[in-house]
């Protein structure tokens, strides 16, 4: 038979695929969709298309100022360097120049004044990046030197906020604290976080006619680009494309701070008719653009001589950089999570939004939640330090109740509660009883040398906290061939979103995956797209996705009902086959026949989370659909003639609810882990006195590398558990919870230092624990002469 | 003019710009996209290649960093990219393997990782941890934790099967040999040219001749100048084809280290006599920098916080500095005058570094610290090497780097040490002292006060190393 002849299957070769199942559905770990590309160098990122004759690539000349006013701006200079096309300041954006997400506030050039030192003020095309570097560094900028704000305790002195405080509160927390047995009063500086995308950010755009622009960006909101570009453009959105296939990283900086390069492109190109593209260097990455926001922490907490938390005051003041971005939902999301997994009693939460002359901080995997999480984890060890307890069974006497004790400080009722069990088992399969023990007997003999133990929870919230983000479109069109166009709003950034979307079409139709094919985010495909963002992804758009696909399953089942005459029960999708009552056609036949019939082979999907709601006024609603949970126990060793340490071992057990993806789930969660580790030990954001960020490369900022994972990492998803609520096939979010499981690890080099004062008094560490901040905590350890003295939480007595 | 192969094919390159990397050679000009630029540095490791060198009969894989690998570097071997392990449609053992183990996400290192894979599988006999560890410590990865990456290592090592650069070898062996370098090979861009001679003696003219050129061996410093400060480097000659500056001669007294021997080249005969030596090799920066950075470079380089020079110091270690047919031997601790200020002469150059040999009488120790273990810059380097007869400090060398403008001597802890009783009093005494030999600055590595702190803490920890050796002392045992 030619090979151009489909081979037609016997009924009885058809039934028996009938009864297999299929290999990519749901619940199996099918290989990331780009993996064979990745490994072998033809997955295509923005960087790697084909470069047009006429292209223009741009470099931004930067403030070097931290606070100034711009007196004067001379453009003359670039010009006299062969291939420049065109030099840029704030006057040339011919539309909108703010490029605020939420509220305005970020120039897309400074105007007029420059607020950070890394704030782009003149953005210069050329035809290579080398002649717009050379030029851009041309341009002749006087300025006027203002006073800078550097300092976020400076600035929650002088209240410089870039937004209103906020306040959540929950009974009598003065009246609790008054009365309590105990009480003590502390304050930690919590660190900032470079995203450190491998990617760095780059657009490039491509003027269309009509005076619109398509735009090939690496972001994870292309709706938001599109509508930025189409506003600094002064253009309707209709006239702009976003196309993002893949992110090389994205972690949160790539919500907001993709825009910048993008509209900077969208400029040029519409001013010099030329494709334009703009990578950033590095260095000038991570000058420009904002990280994870730094808070400074200040708590009050009483308590009982159990460690039983009778009420808690808390301030949470982000380090919010130059401008809002989006400070207002990232210090709410850290408000929200200064709960984490504990019942608070009484509590007052305020958080501060503080204005300093430094990069504007940004979304970064956990929101704020972090931040939050690792300011009560401090207080649960302080508390327990200063009553000579495990910090463990402080925190598990703390934990929210099933049935009682289990409203939040924003007045949500806490379901589906698995803090307790989950600690349960991870206590006994990290054996955390016998190696306490063993810790303690190491550390007894070894003068130099200490080990440390810290099991800690996760308890975060999945969805927007702005309630009308949770919402998210899929496209799906069935080709006559049976073969599947996949498209919806998600972006995929390695998470593998695209991967389990499309196994949730695969699971719809009951065909294989590699029928599907995966497509570029596209802003024509499925507009007005929420950004990928606060672990949605999946929940959003493969439910979308589902919808569009059940749209189509329906249209086909009531095709066949009409065809064969028989009734919907009849009709069963399975391993690529359909069974119609006694009949099996292949999946194509059915699609052959549909089209035929004059059957619609394309619909979209729409999807919004149920349940929710937040009155901000009130502080209180339900902004949360569920709760995803974690825990880690994380054992480390530390020297105490230098502060360096090696993580041992770590024990995580997490929550994904029914696992679309065990592979990915937990890729997700060791990479979340291994990244918060980054950010409470070795990776430090470290400005000079003159705000200029001096850890603006790989060289002098550290993320992770091999060896510092633990040696011995064990991993287990919960079994057996879907999620109660209704979410895609019961799954829950993964991309952030895991994030805060390396909490356990900072706790753990803490429990270390403790050691050395018999676990009575607190180390004052502060976040980053580099090397060198432990070594402080040694010596502050060593100084102390009676350990009931001079405790980094000073104890206040009872009034 | 330079001939290279690009995996199979001969290349033939004239008139490239010197201060043209590899990486951008493979992205703009061969239009090989595969290989990225994650930082442009040499820390990420995104952009790492393979290159393959002559070793007799064989071919020699070994990784580096093609954004700081200059294309004159390449003269005379043969450059694989991750484009090149696919074969007939098949993705190589290493790319399946990492497949197989779910070790990419985002995907935008995996090129890199790949690539030391595939160097790591050449080398390997069966799958060591260790071994993986120090062929990964150079490639960043900030999605997956690295374990699904480890587990890949694993599988493409015990399920190594031969593969097309095997079926090759033997062709691709007679093609480095017909391209093998036989005199000086001149790359020239019109207003810059690097040269790159056979013998010492054509270094030594071509370098008096053109006193303002910039020596490179490596690469990985120098080319920084262009990558990150946006300089030109109008004249390099290039040192890497001169045999007797690669060798590592050992004698009865002495290790003699040809000055552009590769950092991993060193390591052997070094690890040999001072473990410690072998242990900080094993730290110092990254495997991809080891196999191009020189130890004649960490010297030259003359920076402050340069690991090797410290332990060089405290063992007495001599250079020997060549200019035309003239030649001198100075002590090591003698060059660095102030900060990136030595005693080199223009148009001299470094030859080679002479190193004792371990002798029983003398404890040596060396200590790195630095906020990351693997591939980071110290914060503080120690050297320390003394003898002790009958319970007395005879003679004392300590040496530090990260303390001061230049790797330097602490003197006066040295005398305080020399002569006395090895107590506690001894030691703190000289703890003290070393507050008189260093006023360390602070900066985004360290603070002085923790410079100090630790200098004088590794102090301490050396003697308890000596006086209580069943005291665990160091982290970096725990592997």
């Amino acid at each position: 038979m030619s090979s151009h002849h489909k081979t037609i299957k016997t009924q009885a070769e058809l039934a028996a695929l009938f009864r297999a199942d299929i290999t990519t559905g749901v619940g199996r770990s099918v290989k990331h969709e780009s993996a064979d590309k990745h490994v072998s160098g033809e997955a295509v990122y923005v960087d790697d298309r084909l470069e047009f004759p006429n292209q223009l690539h741009v470099y931004a000349r930067l403030s070097d100022r931290a606070h100034a006013r711009i007196l004067s701006i001379d453009t003359a200079p670039c010009y006299a360097f062969p291939g420049v096309a065109i030099a840029i300041t704030s006057e040339d954006v011919p539309g909108q120049l703010d490029i605020g997400p939420v509220v305005a506030g970020d120039p897309l050039l400074a105007d007029g004044k420059v607020e950070y030192v890394g704030q782009v003020v003149v953005a210069v095309g050329a035809n290579s990046l080398e002649t717009a570097r050379k030029a851009a560094m041309a341009a002749i900028i006087e300025y006027e030197d203002l006073e800078p704000v550097l300092d976020v305790e400076d600035a929650l002195r002088k209240q410089n906020f870039v937004l209103d405080s906020h306040q959540h509160k929950i009974g009598d927390s003065a009246a609790a604290l008054a009365s309590a047995p105990r009480r003590l009063q502390g304050k930690l500086h919590i660190g900032g976080q470079e995203h450190f995308y491998l990617e760095t950010q780059i657009s490039s755009v491509m003027p269309s006619e009509d005076g619109g622009m398509i735009v090939y960006t690496s972001t994870q909101n292309a709706t938001e680009v599109q509508k930025l570009v189409a506003e600094v453009l002064g253009i309707p959105m209709h006239k702009v494309v976003i196309d993002m296939r893949r992110m090389g990283g994205g972690f949160g900086g790539k919500e907001t701070q993709a825009a910048g390069p993008a509209c900077l492109c969208a400029v040029i190109a519409h001013l010099t008719g030329r494709p334009t593209k703009m990578r950033l260097p590095r260095m000038e990455d991570m000058s420009i653009t904002g990280k994870r926001h730094p808070f400074y922490v200040e708590y009050d907490v009483g308590f009982d001589d159990n460690g039983l938390l009778h009420g808690i005051q808390l301030e949470l003041a982000g380090n919010c950089g130059y401008s809002p971005d989006l400070s207002g939902s990232i210090v709410d999301r850290a408000m929200f999570h200064s709960d984490n997994a504990y019942f608070l009693g009484n509590a007052t939460i305020n958080g501060h939004r503080c204005k300093t002359n430094t990069a504007s901080n940004t979304a970064y995997r956990g929101f704020g939640g972090p931040q939050g999480m690792v300011a009560i984890e401090e207080v649960m060890d302080a508390v327990a330090r200063s009553l000579g307890k495990d910090p463990l069974a402080v925190r598990k006497l703390n934990y929210y109740g099933k049935d009682e004790r289990n409203v939040t400080h924003y007045h949500q009722t806490v379901e589906h509660n698995m803090l307790a069990e989950m600690t349960a088992d991870l206590e006994a399969s990290s054996e955390y009883a016998q190696r306490r023990e063993d810790i303690r007997a190491f550390n007894a003999k070894s003068p130099v040398l200490k080990k440390g133990l810290a099991l800690t929870p996760v308890k975060f919230g999945i969805s927007f906290t702005a309630t009308f983000l949770n919402q998210a479109g899929a496209l799906i069109h069935i080709y006559t061939d049976g073969s599947i166009h996949l498209n919806h709003g998600g972006t995929e950034m390695g998470q593998g979103l695209n991967t389990k979307v499309a196994q949730i079409v695969a699971e719809v139709f009951q065909v294989e995956t590699s029928r599907i094919q995966i497509t570029a985010t596209n802003t024509d495909k499925v507009p007005n797209t929420s950004p990928t963002a606060a672990s949605s992804g999946t929940d959003l758009n493969g439910k979308a996705a589902q919808n569009a696909a059940e749209i189509i399953k329906q249209r086909l089942v009531d095709f066949l009902v009409r065809e064969y005459k028989v009734t919907p029960e009849d009709v069963e999708f399975r391993n690529g086959q359909v069974r119609v009552r006694d009949l099996f056609l292949s999946f194509e036949e059915v699609i052959q026949k549909a089209y035929f019939a004059q059957v619609s082979l394309s619909s979209t999907g729409f999807y919004r989370t149920p349940k929710i709601f937040y009155d901000r006024d009130k502080a209180a609603g339900r902004p949360f659909y569920y709760f995803a949970y974690g825990a880690a126990c994380a054992e480390v060793i530390v020297d105490t003639l230098t502060g360096e340490y090696k993580m041992l071992r770590t024990d995580i057990l997490h929550d994904v609810g029914a696992s679309l993806n065990p592979a990915i789930d937990i890729g997700q969660v060791e990479g979340a882990f291994v990244q918060g580790m980054g950010w409470l030990t070795m990776e430090e954001l470290v400005w000079n006195a003159k705000g200029k960020l001096m850890t603006n490369g790989p060289a002098s900022y550290k993320i992770p590398a091999i060896a510092d994972m633990p040696l011995d990492l064990r991993v287990k998803l919960v079994e057996n558990r879907k999620n109660p609520e209704d979410t895609v096939f019961h799954s829950k979010a993964v991309g952030e919870p895991p994030f805060m499981l390396g909490i356990a690890v900072w706790c753990a080099i803490k429990d270390a230092v403790a050691s050395l004062a018999d676990y009575r008094v607190q180390p004052a560490i502060d976040a980053p624990a580099t090397p060198e901040r432990v070594l402080w905590g040694v010596e502050q350890m060593r100084k102390l002469k009676t350990p009931a003295k001079a405790a980094s939480a000073a104890e206040v007595e009872p009034v | 003019m330079i001939q290279f192969l690009v995996n199979r094919e001969l290349r033939s390159e004239q008139q490239l710009d010197p201060n043209l990397t590899v990486l951008n050679y493979l992205r703009e000009h061969l239009g090989k996209s595969g290989t990225k630029e994650g930082c442009a540095s040499g820390d990420c490791g995104a952009c790492t290649v393979v290159v393959g060198e002559l070793d007799g009969e064989r071919v020699r894989y070994r990784t580096l960093n093609s954004c700081l690998t200059f294309v004159a570097s390449l003269h005379g071997k043969q450059l694989i990219s991750v484009e090149d392990l696919k074969h007939q449609g098949k993705l190589h053992s290493v790319q399946q393997a990492m497949v197989d183990c779910h070790g990419s996400q985002c995907g935008f290192c995996t090129p890199g990782f790949v690539m030391s894979l595939f160097a790591l599988q050449k080398k390997a006999d069966g799958f060591d941890k260790a071994e993986t560890l120090e062929a990964l410590a150079g490639n960043l990865c900030r999605c997956t934790g690295y374990r699904p990456i480890i587990d890949a290592a694993e599988q493409a090592c015990c399920q190594k099967q031969p593969d097309q650069f095997d079926a090759f070898e033997a062709d691709t062996v007679a093609q480095l040999k017909a391209i093998a370098p036989r005199e000086t090979a001149e790359l020239n861009s019109g207003d810059k040219r690097c040269l790159l001679p056979l013998t010492i003696a054509d270094l030594a003219d071509i370098y008096a001749a053109n006193p303002d050129a910039r020596l490179l061996a490596g690469g990985t410093d120098l080319a920084l100048e262009v990558t990150q400060f946006h300089r030109q480097l109008p004249v390099m000659i290039y040192v890497g084809h001169i045999e007797s500056m690669k060798r590592v001669d050992v004698t009865a007294d002495s290790i003699e280290i040809g000055a552009a021997t590769a950092l991993s080249d060193c390591y052997a005969a070094l690890a040999k006599d001072y473990p410690d030596f072998g242990e900080l090799l094993h730290r110092f920066a990254s495997l991809q920098i080891r196999n191009q950075g020189t130890l004649g470079g960490n010297i030259g380089n003359a920076s402050p916080i340069g690991d090797a020079p410290p332990l060089l110091i405290a063992l007495g270690a001599k250079i020997v500095l060549r200019k035309g047919s003239d030649s001198r031997t100075i002590a090591l601790e003698d060059y660095f005058l102030d900060y990136k200020v030595t005693a080199r002469q223009e148009g001299e150059f470094i030859e080679k570094i002479i190193v004792p040999r371990a002798q029983a009488k003398l404890a040596f120790r060396a200590y790195k610290v630095s906020k990351r273990l693997d591939d980071d810059i110290s914060a503080v380097c120690a050297a320390f090497n003394l003898r002790i007869e009958d319970g007395v400090v005879q003679e004392a060398r300590i040496a530090f780097g990260g303390m001061a403008a230049i790797p330097k001597r602490a003197a006066a802890c040295e005398a305080a040490l020399t002569g006395a009783a090895c107590d506690s009093e001894a030691v703190e005494r000289a703890c003290e002292a070393l507050a008189e030999d260093f006023t360390p600055l602070s900066d985004f590595r360290a603070s002085k006060e923790y410079r100090l702190l630790i200098a004088q803490n590794l102090l301490r920890k050396f003697f308890l190393e000596l006086q209580a050796p069943e005291v665990e002392t160091r982290v970096t045992a725990y592997v």
